[in-house]
């Protein structure tokens, strides 16, 4: 790993000011991914800032639901029983997600700020517009490769089916931000310029012009806080994940879903996807459709085809256009207990 | 900065006059606090930010029940800080990407993967490791299943599969076989000796001795 500088903080305040100073200083929170990157060279930091000390890892009802902080671990917010009784699907998410050793390292902001499993943002010598927005040459001293995409007619088994963009069809990895999104959650935000609030579907971008950009933070941001609102999708809500082993693999498709019953109607239908787009994909027109119909098998096939509009197959990831549609009917399914 | 704990704050404070204070110290024979790698990267014509990259930090730490008081780069991780400084070798090193589950140890109780832990981030925090494990002679319960039940043909994995069961019972996910194939998930054995380390740990919890 190359050499760095590292600076531990107690206070966001101090974070704020440690990262704002000077470029190329990252915010080192469970490490899972970011020392993987560091350690294959595809991120080479010159300071870390050690956020762990930060007093952000509570969990607490609030007036209007539940807030998780930023510093939270996988484990203990997937453990947790608040979150267990009242967002089974959040809980469901989490432990579908790595191993129980990584849930116990990452945060929940971190797992937010993790970055593609794209293959060719891992590899230097391969080209990405991700990891290399603009052609990288020694006299630039960033031995971080070529730029391109190399993932558009090659080895693109895992990656986007939607949203994807001439320059990237890398997906967002995450389970867990994936029931976040479909919770309809919000980001407390605190930066140089304040603090803000982000609903959590804004969090996430498109790929576009600007492939190297994963979310809509403005430099020096940090993650404070989750807010989570109540709901009615505890008793009916099932996150299904299909990979390619039982246990411990990035999702090829996943799907949250939360319904509303009363008797055999959906009052309200809660859809995201996992594993098709470089943002946690939410399908509000398939929501919409469903709204107040009766949980059918029919109705599923309906709505899963209104998801799939616009979806486009890269070669190797044709197979997600059937699996996807499938995968939305299968939770439906289970979530509305009609399977 | 409400921060003033750290050497390196302090440090980065005092701007230019950083450079002329490693080149004193180097006259100085980098004697007391001055990191001798830092020095050294100077003294051979490396630019000072360069040079401070390799500083040394001091980092507190207590190690299978020992308070250890140590010096180490940044960049050194858990894993590495263990086999390679403390002579800690029953921690593996397998892939070093979190992948593996062979560097799994204890951290305030919990099971992480050491390689993907930066050493500084355990600061005043308690480590266990496969050598910690056992009280003397005395081995733990889960080791001495593991040798009832032949968990293991190689032994490279053994460690961080010990480690991660203990934790597995102690987390409460080892009510079944197939809880704890999901919960042992982030431990890879290559021999394949899967089934018979879900039957060493389904002994030990049925067993109910303490873990």
């Amino acid at each position: 790993m190359n050499p760095f500088q590292f600076t531990r903080v107690t206070t966001p305040k101090a974070a704020i000011s440690a990262v704002t100073k000077e470029s190329g200083t990252y915010f080192l929170a469970g490490g899972t991914n970011l020392i993987d990157l560091m350690k294959r060279e595809v991120i080479i930091p010159e300071r870390l800032v050690d956020i762990n000390k930060l007093p952000l890892a509570t969990i607490e009802k609030t007036s209007t639901g539940l807030r998780i902080g930023a510093m939270a671990k996988n484990s203990a917010v997937a453990e947790h029983e608040l979150v267990k009784k009242n967002f089974p699907l959040l809980s469901q998410a989490l432990n579908a997600g790595a191993s129980a050793q990584l849930r116990n390292m990452a945060t929940v902001g971190g797992n937010m700020m993790q970055r593609t499993r794209c293959s060719y943002f891992y590899d230097n010598s391969m080209p990405c517009n991700k990891r290399s927005p603009v052609q990288a040459g020694p006299e630039k001293g960033q031995p971080n490769g070529p730029n391109g995409c190399g993932a558009i007619g090659g080895y693109n088994r895992m990656h986007a089916i939607f949203g994807t963009s001439e320059k990237c069809i890398a997906v967002h990895p995450s389970d867990m931000c994936i029931a976040l999104v479909a919770l309809d959650a919000t980001v407390n935000v605190s930066g140089p310029k304040g603090d803000r609030t982000i609903p959590f579907v804004d969090f996430h971008r498109l790929p576009g012009d600007m492939p190297q950009k994963d979310n809509t933070l403005q430099p020096g941001e940090l993650i404070m806080s989750i807010d989570l609102p109540m709901n009615n999708f505890a008793k009916n809500s099932h996150y299904l994940k299909v990979r390619d082993r039982a246990s411990y693999a990035f999702a090829l498709v996943s799907v949250g879903a939360g319904v509303d019953m009363k008797g055999k109607t959906m009052q309200n239908v809660r859809l995201a996807m996992g594993g098709v787009a470089h943002k946690p994909w939410r399908l509000t027109e398939a929501e919409q459709f469903l709204k107040g119909k009766p949980a059918t098998e029919d109705n599923f096939k309906q709505a899963a085809a209104l998801a799939m509009k616009g979806a486009k197959g890269h070669g190797e990831n044709d197979f997600k256009l059937t699996l996807a549609p499938n995968s939305i009917v299968e939770a439906l399914k289970i979530a509305t207990k009609t399977a | 900065m409400a921060d003033q704990q750290h050497p390196d704050e302090s440090a980065e404070h005092s701007g230019a006059s950083r450079r002329d204070f490693l080149k004193q110290s180097s006259i100085m024979a980098a004697f007391a606090i001055t990191p001798p790698a830092a020095v050294t990267a100077v003294e051979k014509g490396l630019h000072e930010t360069i040079a401070t990259r390799f500083e040394q930090m001091p980092l507190r730490v207590t190690i299978n029940g020992a308070a250890q008081q140590l010096n180490i780069e940044p960049r050194v991780t858990l894993l590495d800080l263990l086999r390679e400084q403390l002579n800690l070798t029953g921690t593996k090193k397998g892939c070093d990407h979190g992948q593996c589950g062979a560097c799994t140890v204890h951290v305030d109780g919990t099971r992480v993967n050491a390689c993907l832990t930066l050493a500084m981030t355990t600061e005043g925090c308690k480590v266990t490791t496969i050598e910690g494990l056992a009280d003397g002679d005395q081995l733990h319960p889960m080791q001495e299943a593991f040798i009832k039940h032949d968990g293991f043909q190689c032994g490279y994995c053994t460690p961080g599969q010990i480690m991660s069961a203990v934790a597995c019972i102690r987390e409460g996910h080892a009510d079944s076989p197939d809880e704890i194939r999901e919960y042992m998930s982030g431990n890879i054995c290559r021999c394949g000796a899967y089934s018979n380390i879900v039957d060493a740990i389904m002994d030990v919890k049925q067993g109910g001795q303490k873990v």
